[in-house]
């Protein structure tokens, strides 16, 4: 409604005050006369007809300032627009998103903004779901907003030359929130589902609106995955649980069908980009009966070709614990130290947690004791806090 | 149409020198009105500045040798275009010959109201 809205204002606060307005119509009109057949429709229509009028008195009013000058043109398409009520208003979503993730804004200005506007989430349920106060918040929306009107981020999906770079940054911006609801700190349920379901939400909206992109399918495999181990992901106490130690039958064996689906759609569909191939190796892990099970060799291969596309010291950390699978744990601890060495992953805890696991294999558990506790310093989780807590005195004697 | 700056960054020798320009960025230069043009966009003008080390700081009464911000890259000149939006802007600021550096996109302040796009 929001999306459909902004295309006749031009303008997001205007577009805001237009939908509010039609909500407030609505209780008074729905209370007298019922609600009509198509709720949503209606609000839509009144909202553009409130901005509508709304744009016509900024227009009277600017045609007395001869010093400001109107684009005409302009005017004739927003009303052709209005007036095209068989307007596809997926395009309009497509459009708006595209402007919340575009590259010109920082990255969690691109978060937020998606939140606010594209899933219509409340700036104080945003500020809660990071972490910050509500004034800041509401500054950094404003900002964002600010920035769109002064710099003219344009409200259009993009040409098809910068389409696979623009689709990259919305996909990730999603990943984003589904990531910060799965890693939500302890005893935030409500925010993590609440976060998961829009990004979610948000992956399945655009597969559809994007079919040229395979990009958007390997997103939506991945969520889906993720979503169908959730269950496993803690034990009943909140504690984290490896890979290894959860209980598989337990998980959605549907969602991983439709993963599954997806992947495969994904990677007929020419190269796979880094999404789908994050989502194969998923689907790997999801269909194997057991950990020792797991065709290991082809989730290395398939982070080989990752790391190609993607060379990011995560991946190439993640590798890592594939390296250990098929080569031993002594190959892979090579890597990490490699890593370590390198430096862009300071500060990053899983980098000393996956050290410290290696050390273990190896027996060197002095070692690993120290690793643990260097994750520890820098975790902030509770869950994953008290779940290094026990690996580490697992590494000490009895 | 909005209006943006072109504010182009390069790399100074030590000392706030520059070296010559190489002669196909010149001619680049040259060119690039023409290409903004091919592009739908417009250059309205520009101005080149002198290395960093000719400049001259002014804070309240105190007058010092240096640009104001001293940088790796400084301030080497600045050119206005027209463009119908940000992402027709980087398109033709991108144009833009660079040694070693970059440019940054800013729109400049005008009365428009019309929104998001024009």
């Amino acid at each position: 409604m929001l999306a459909a809205t902004v295309r006749v204002t031009r303008d997001l606060d205007a577009a805001e005050e237009a939908v509010q307005d039609a909500y407030v119509q609505a209780l008074t009109r729905w209370g007298r006369d019922g609600v009509p057949a198509r709720p949503g429709a209606w609000l839509t229509t009144v909202a553009r007809r409130t901005a509508l009028n709304n744009l016509r008195r900024q227009r009277t009013l600017r045609a007395k300032l001869p010093l400001l000058l109107m684009d005409v043109d302009d005017s004739a398409s927003v009303e052709a627009a209005v007036l095209d009520d068989a307007a596809p208003i997926p395009d309009d979503r497509l459009r708006l998103i595209f402007t919340c993730c575009h590259p010109a804004l920082s990255q969690e200005a691109q978060v937020a903004l998606t939140l606010r506007l594209v899933c219509g989430v409340s700036t104080p349920d945003i500020a809660h779901a990071f972490l910050v106060t509500e004034p800041t918040m509401a500054a950094r929306i404003t900002r964002a907003k600010k920035k769109i009107a002064a710099a003219r981020i344009p409200y259009v999906v993009p040409a098809a030359a910068d389409l696979p770079a623009r689709v990259d940054a919305v996909l990730t911006v999603i990943h984003l929130l589904y990531a910060t609801g799965h890693t939500a700190h302890s005893g935030e349920n409500l925010v993590r589902d609440e976060l998961t379901g829009r990004a979610l939400d948000l992956a399945r909206m655009l597969r559809p609106l994007l079919p040229s992109e395979p990009e958007t399918a390997g997103l939506l495999a991945l969520l889906l995955v993720h979503q169908a181990r959730r269950a496993t992901r803690t034990d009943a106490d909140g504690r984290l649980l490896r890979l290894e130690e959860q209980d598989r039958s337990v998980w959605d064996a549907a969602l991983i069908e439709d993963a599954d689906r997806l992947v495969v759609g994904a990677l007929r569909a020419g190269p796979p980009g880094r999404f789908t191939l994050q989502a194969a190796i998923a689907a790997l892990h999801a269909q194997a009966p057991g950990y020792a099970e797991t065709d290991w060799p082809q989730i290395l291969t398939l982070y080989d070709e990752l790391l190609r596309r993607w060379p990011s010291p995560v991946v190439a950390l993640n590798r890592a614990v594939a390296v250990s699978m098929v080569d031993g744990p002594a190959a892979a601890l090579a890597e990490v130290l490699e890593l370590e060495e390198d430096g862009r992953l300071a500060g990053y805890r899983y980098l000393p947690a996956t050290k410290a696991d290696l050390l273990t294999r190896l027996g060197r558990h002095a070692e690993a004791a120290a690793a643990y506790r260097a994750a520890l310093a820098l975790s902030d989780n509770a869950a994953e806090q008290e779940f290094l807590q026990d690996r580490l005195s697992r590494t000490l004697p009895p | 149409m909005t209006q943006y700056a072109i504010l182009i960054f390069e790399r100074e020798a030590e000392g706030g020198q520059t070296a010559e320009l190489p002669p196909e960025i010149i001619a680049a230069h040259e060119a690039l009105p023409g290409r903004i043009v091919e592009k739908g966009g417009k250059e309205l003008g520009g101005i080149a500045l002198e290395p960093s080390a000719t400049a001259t700081t002014i804070r309240g009464d105190l007058v010092t040798d240096g640009p104001f911000i001293e940088t790796k890259e400084a301030l080497a000149g600045v050119f206005v275009i027209e463009a119908r939006d940000l992402d027709h802007a980087i398109e033709l600021a991108a144009l833009t010959p660079i040694v070693s550096g970059g440019v940054e996109v800013r729109p400049l302040v005008g009365l428009d109201f019309s929104g998001l796009t024009s």
